[in-house]
């Protein structure tokens, strides 16, 4: 009966509609963080005057570079919806290895660094892989690594060594040019910029890259949102997992060779504790605890936060009692702030 | 809106309960009416200088909430009222972090720097730093091999080496055959040097049991669990003063009739030697480690003194036992000892 009639309106798809610059920026998971960083920057500003220096804002930058380089992975891991709370002692593990193999076998300094690499990537294989194999939750299975690494940094290091730190490399070849890769500076303008502040923004990249450009992009975000969904429209579930253990396994590399190679000695009974501060700077970045929502830009940015928070407490000369405090208040805000930024932007679409 | 009106009335109940309660049962002794009376009979703090108000930061290697520290902390107060100095204390148990703490004292252009070397090789490079950027720096506590490299004043503290020996000559003075040495912290290198000097001067054997000091009913049923399976063993060494009350504890469950000892001191360790239930304990004055840094930062600034001839300052061992007690008790209540 419509052979006469106006053709009706061409019906889109609601997925690809326009949407407005403005609401394509509320919709970034965060946005929230930098709002919480752009305030905890003003308030130490004002509070602190030492904060605002050319040289704390070098020290900032590098404290929260020694957590974002290690956060960045992490995040990418809890989009895919899973924990690792064995990153705290392995990037400890990682400088041991290097450090001890290098020692004992009177080998370059690289070798060392090289097997290091491999061996933590091992561990990180035995993460996944046992998540995968064994169906266990990832927080029972990190838990148990974390508990094993840190039995066997302080077994192994009193073992060999003899002593709970392992002993000075600093006379041996390749060191040099070790640390200048991993624990370098540059001077500008009267600042020192650590090279990690380099490898941090490299991981951030990449990893950002990944999510947003890769196939196994998309695979993070699907296996994190709804796994069983996921696998029965052919994403390689464990695949994806492993990859995702991987990926924090070669951070924890890069700042175990950052921490072996600016102190040239290792404490074996560091790190514990650590994991819990990634996994903060990934959640108050817009990281989802539930998996499948969150972004690598966000751990950088919750990073910074926590850089300028430890040290700004110091810089205002605040009793630092109530660090710990300060913490867990921010932490609570800025996923309040998160949350609310995100009904803000899913109500407006 | 009922529900928050309840939420309100309860917690408005549960507050003037406990008022009533603080209300109706005070007590005679002790407590915070005591504390204030003493604190008003203790002299008002008050500079007794006229230098100008220089700043000295403190960067130690303490965890969060550490007794030992506070009392380092107490005595460097005191010192910076006396000499009119604006203190800055702040502390990190991991290496790196203790290093960038000392970073932002730099960045902040104190006067004076107080620093703890448990950790030499983190700290190395911005030691290094400070003292090139022309900051006095002293060393307290551990560190006294490193701190004149590293281009300290002085360093101020306890030989820990030195230390494990006067335990083990004391523990031979009262016949002991079998001894079990507790460290309550992994990775400590000045409480390895404890166990091994006190090894090495003890004519019995003796033996390391490693607790994680962060979790006190692990210490105990540790300690418990080891004297339980070896009924030899006639004294356990702490190197905590909140660890020999654990270590107490862990004999009586194990009925066992070990002698316990303790390195530094405490108000609990003070009334254990007083009623025997300790053996002794070895001070290192901690008040006096605080107190001395700042003060000698000061004669630096004032006056280019430097104290120690080169060598380490130290501060202990002091063998206390229960003939001294009873003079300890009033200043390890008042928390300064």
């Amino acid at each position: 009966m419509t052979a006469t009639g106006q053709p009706a309106a061409p019906r889109t798809d609601e997925r690809l509609l326009r949407t407005s610059p403005l609401r394509k920026l509320l919709g970034r998971p965060e946005l929230g963080s930098v709002v919480g960083a752009a305030a905890v920057f003003l308030f130490f500003a004002i509070v602190a005057d030492s904060f605002l220096q050319a040289s704390s804002l070098g020290t900032v930058l590098y404290a929260a570079s020694t957590i974002g380089i290690m956060a960045a992975p992490v995040a990418l891991l809890m989009i895919g919806g899973e924990f690792d709370l064995s990153a705290g002692v392995m990037v400890t593990s990682s400088a041991l290895i290097s450090s001890m193999f290098s020692y004992q076998m009177t080998a370059n300094v690289w070798v060392g660094v090289l097997v290091s690499l491999l061996i933590t990537l091992g561990f990180g294989a035995f993460n996944g892989f046992m998540l995968t194999r064994t169906k266990l939750p990832s927080f029972i299975i990190t838990l148990g690594t974390f508990l094993m690494l840190t039995g066997l940094n302080l077994g192994f290091t009193k073992l060999i060594s003899g002593t709970v730190s392992t002993k000075a490399i600093g006379n041996m070849e390749g060191f040099d040019s070790a640390r200048k890769v991993f624990a370098s500076y540059l001077t500008v303008g009267g600042v020192e910029l650590k090279v990690t502040i380099l490898w941090w923004a490299g991981l951030v990249a990449i990893a950002t890259w990944i999510l947003i450009r890769t196939r196994f992009g998309n695979w993070i975000f699907a296996v994190g949102g709804q796994s069983d969904a996921a696998r029965a429209v052919g994403v390689p579930v464990i695949r994806t997992r492993i990859g995702l253990y991987l990926g924090v396994a070669f951070a924890a590399w890069v700042s175990g060779q950052h921490l072996l190679f600016s102190y040239d000695v290792v404490q074996s009974g560091e790190g514990v504790g650590n994991e819990l501060i990634y996994i903060i700077a990934a959640v108050i970045g817009g990281c989802l605890i539930t998996g499948g929502y969150g972004s690598a830009v966000g751990s950088a940015v919750g990073a910074i936060i926590f850089g300028m928070t430890s040290k700004g407490i110091v810089y205002a000369e605040w009793n630092p009692d109530w660090f710990k405090f300060f913490l867990g208040a921010m932490l609570l805000l800025a996923t309040l702030l998160n949350a609310w930024v995100r009904k803000r932007a899913e109500a407006t679409k | 809106m009922a529900r928050v009106r309840t939420g309100v009335r309860a917690m408005g109940a549960v507050l003037a309960a406990v008022l009533a309660a603080s209300l109706a049962g005070c007590s005679s002794t002790g407590g915070k009416r005591a504390e204030e009376r003493a604190a008003q009979q203790a002299a008002e703090g008050r500079s007794a200088v006229n230098t100008p108000r220089w700043t000295f930061a403190m960067v130690t290697h303490s965890g969060d909430g550490d007794t030992f520290w506070d009392i380092v902390q107490k005595g460097a107060k005191q010192a910076a009222e006396k000499d009119n100095i604006n203190f800055l204390y702040s502390h990190n148990d991991e290496g790196q972090q203790q290093a960038e703490l000392v970073q932002t004292a730099i960045d902040k252009k104190v006067d004076g720097l107080i620093v703890s070397l448990a950790k030499p090789d983190s700290m190395k490079t911005v030691v290094a730093k400070a003292v090139k950027a022309g900051i006095p720096v002293i060393t307290v506590n551990s560190g006294s091999a490193e701190s004149k490299a590293f281009g300290a004043l002085t360093h101020i503290g306890q030989d820990e080496s030195i230390a494990g020996e006067a335990v083990g000559d004391e523990l031979n003075g009262r016949k002991r055959k079998k001894v079990l040495c507790v460290l309550h912290e992994q990775g400590n290198v000045g409480h390895e040097q404890r166990c091994a000097g006190a090894k090495k001067t003890f004519d019995g054997t003796m033996q390391n049991l490693y607790v994680d000091g962060t979790n006190m009913p692990d210490v105990q049923s540790s300690i418990e669990a080891k004297l339980s399976a070896d009924k030899d063993i006639d004294a356990v060494v702490t190197l905590g003063a909140p660890f020999a009350a654990a270590a107490v504890k862990a004999k009586r469950t194990a009925g066992s009739e070990t002698e316990v000892d303790t390195f530094d001191l405490n108000a609990s360790v003070a009334a254990g030697l007083k009623d025997k239930s300790l053996g002794f304990a070895v001070d290192q004055q901690p008040y006096l480690q605080g107190y001395e840094a700042v003060d000698l930062l000061w004669l630096y600034r004032y006056n280019q003194n430097v104290l120690g001839g080169g060598l380490p300052v130290l501060t202990g061992p002091q063998v206390i036992t229960a003939d001294d007690a009873d003079a300890l008790a009033e200043y390890t209540n008042r928390g300064t000892r």
